[in-house]
């Protein structure tokens, strides 16, 4: 059995500018960035574990902790709001009885506001796992989550 | 005997694929199939049309035919009614190239888009890819900056700075190591000009970047793609893999000896990084926070080496200036209708620095990509010459709101843009003009928002958007913005109104004037955009109707 952290630090070397790279592997291979991964990064790439868990804190995008299984990401930026995302995203939380930023206790499903995902000319847009949806309303979103058992 | 089979074009740009695209490719396969119909399948990056997305189009002898939006139920009647032959449906549009949204743009960046395979080099050289690039190779880098400074290129990123100067400054620091990075890091709610380019026309992108790092002597690029953008960033990586395989970049761009090696990176949604310094930052694995200036990049840029840091569109420009040369592209734009000027007319000045900058009457050379988004019934990439206005913008090419009430307002350049009421509508569009009156271009991004839009909530909503963005480094910024978010908050809530107005334009002057950054030194343009021209959404007094 091989440790996923230590394939990635393999086939990262430490060069410039490494750690957003190995911290994108390390995400895509475990769902988010373990503290405990912290102080072998900072080991393998001569760094301190304040700047690695800096770097990890700093950016949106990275998670200490697991997310659900499945991620809804709605967009509030302005494009998106111009069409309803606000109510869209109050409808998410509400049917999934989930809080934005929040994971439900189950541990299905994690709703996350996002700040553009550039579909800004059919929004409102979100996105659920891996698919892009717009031309978003809050019945098409209930179907959407039907289908994935939400 | 064997037919022919038809070619079929169904959008893989990403907006394309958020409204089905993928399952009307399906569908079309698979009833083709079931009626024994020979289709070849052509992903083909979007026209920018998007409210006609997924938009298929078919190639016949009358030219490409275009039908949109289709669904994937829409398939086996678009079939029987003739699909093949660009027979008559509902959802004909006619010839694509002649659909007045398209026929009445100026497409010079976008020239490709749409038409082509995006990750097909043959495609690419048989729609005049490269051309740049293999002039290029033939001159010395002086050569190279001087024809893009001569061309007027100003950076599209939104600061609108020469491209030419920052090349040049770049091309003249001597160092061992020169580095070209991309910013790529697309943040702006309405803007996905540069989505579309490396979704839909990546080797352009790459041509530019190339003919950067010849002008300047650099070696190593990057392309800083945001995560948000999962699909250009595969594209950008699969382009560049089939770049460097054809001899395009790597250790001998064309056999030439020079090198150029190109590599993404992806940003971890920190809108903040789409200014530059805060992006080198990223890149060389840190927190994105915002660096003083001097030194400028052009000097003391990535790892400390000189780098040319510009946007994607500005970097897809230099192939068409090199290709047609400087004059070509600097006949589009704003000088051009106001100096009724010839190709032969237009000052060359040959030590002509800061050429775009320094022209009086605000001259713009070439076309911006506008791309229209938010509450409006045709949302689309429409790229024209400098100095057409808002209205033509939204009344002609947008049609109005989508969902048919009257426009309130339009933000122009992103979520650091202002609010752009009626009476601002025919200022034309180009860069000192709006900046005359307190407004940007941007990145030209234009979202618009119909009658039932409250624009204290979207004032407070820019300041709170500065909050969530800030890099902390500076205070008016970091502390600024979330001081704003209260006050705006308690002028909804009628506390104190008229103090907390006061307070709100006093915390805005701070920020405008004491931030490190556009970050905090533009959060003010939308919110006393919103509160200058919208004050009745504030509780207070409505400004006397406009004539």
């Amino acid at each position: 059995m091989t440790d996923p952290l230590l394939e990635v630090l393999a086939a990262h070397p430490a060069r410039d500018g490494a750690l957003l790279p190995i911290l994108h592997a390390v995400q895509d291979r475990l769902g988010h960035v373990p503290p405990a991964a912290v102080p072998l990064i900072a080991e393998h790439l001569n760094l301190s574990r304040a700047e690695v868990h800096g770097v990890v804190s700093y950016y949106h995008f990275f998670r200490s902790t697991p997310p659900g299984r499945q991620l809804l990401q709605v967009c509030r930026a302005e494009a998106c709001q111009s069409r309803g995302a606000e109510a869209l995203l109050a409808h998410a939380e509400q049917r999934l009885s989930c809080a934005s930023h929040a994971t439900r206790a189950d541990g299905a499903v994690t709703l996350e506001p996002v700040y553009c995902l550039g579909l800004c000319a059919l929004s409102p847009a979100l996105q659920l796992n891996d698919k892009l949806h717009a031309r978003m309303t809050p019945a098409k979103l209930d179907a959407l989550l039907a289908k994935e058992g939400l | 005997m064997s037919t022919a089979a038809t070619k079929i074009f169904v959008p893989r740009d990403s907006a394309a694929l958020a409204v089905g695209a993928d399952e009307v490719a399906a569908a079309l396969l698979r009833e083709a199939a079931q009626r024994g119909l020979h289709v070849e399948l052509v992903r083909n990056g979007s026209r920018g049309l998007f409210w006609l997305e997924p938009l298929v189009e078919v190639a016949t002898p009358a030219g490409r035919i275009a039908y949109g939006p289709v669904a994937p139920e829409d398939v086996p009647a678009l079939l029987d009614a003739g699909l093949l032959t660009g027979a008559a449906h509902a959802l004909r549009q006619g010839v694509t190239e002649e659909i007045p949204y398209l026929a009445r743009q100026e497409r010079l960046t976008f020239a490709r888009m749409g038409i082509t395979d995006p990750l097909s080099l043959a495609d690419y050289e048989a729609h005049q890819g490269w051309v740049g690039l293999k002039r290029a190779l033939a001159m010395d880098g002086a050569a190279i900056v001087q024809e893009v400074t001569q061309a007027g290129l100003r950076g599209r990123g939104g600061a609108a700075f020469p491209a030419g100067i920052k090349w040049k400054t770049v091309a003249q620091t001597a160092a061992a190591q020169k580095y070209i990075v991309c910013n790529a890091d697309e943040g702006d709610s309405g803007t996905y000009s540069d989505r579309m380019t490396m979704e839909g026309d990546p080797f352009m992108l790459i041509e530019g970047m190339t003919i950067a790092a010849l002008a300047v002597g650099a070696t190593r690029g990057y392309i800083y793609i945001r995560s948000e953008y999962p699909h250009a960033i595969a594209t950008m990586q699969e382009a560049i893999a089939r770049a460097t395989a054809a001899g395009f970049l790597g250790a001998s761009i064309c056999g030439s000896g020079h090198a150029f090696h190109l590599e993404v990176r992806k940003g971890a949604g920190s809108y903040v990084c789409g200014e530059e310094t805060a992006m080198l930052e990223s890149i060389e694995g840190k927190r994105g926070v915002v660096r003083a200036k001097p030194p400028l990049p052009a000097i003391e840029g990535l790892f400390g080496q000189p780098t040319v840091i510009n946007n994607v569109i500005t970097f897809a420009s230099a192939p068409i200036i090199l290709a047609r040369g400087a004059q070509f592209y600097r006949d589009y734009g704003v000088g051009r209708s106001q100096a009724g000027a010839g190709p032969s007319q237009a000052g060359l000045t040959p030590s002509g620095g800061g050429a775009g900058a320094a022209r009086p009457g605000g001259f713009a050379s070439g076309t911006l990509p506008f791309q229209l988004a938010g509450n409006v019934k045709q949302g689309g990439l429409v790229e024209k010459a400098f100095g057409l206005s808002l209205r033509e913008l939204l009344m002609e090419f947008g049609g109005g709101t989508a969902s048919g009430r009257p426009i309130k307002a339009v933000q122009v350049g992103g979520p650091l843009g202002a609010y752009v009421p009626e009476s601002q509508w025919d200022v034309p569009l180009d860069y000192e003009a709006y900046a005359a009156m307190g407004a940007v271009l941007g990145h030209g991004g234009i979202v618009v928002h119909d009658d039932t839009a409250d624009m204290a909530k979207l004032a407070r909503y820019a300041m709170e958007f500065c909050a969530i963005e800030s890099c902390g480094k500076c205070t008016p910024c970091r502390i600024g913005s979330t001081r704003g978010v209260e006050v705006i908050a308690r002028i909804q809530a009628d506390q104190n109104r008229e103090q907390q107005v006061v307070l709100l334009r006093d915390l805005c002057d701070t920020m405008l004037h004491g931030s490190l950054c556009a970050m905090g030194s533009m959060t003010p343009y939308p919110v006393l955009s919103a509160l200058n021209h919208y004050p009745q959404d504030f509780g207070l007094a409505a400004i006397p109707q406009e004539a």
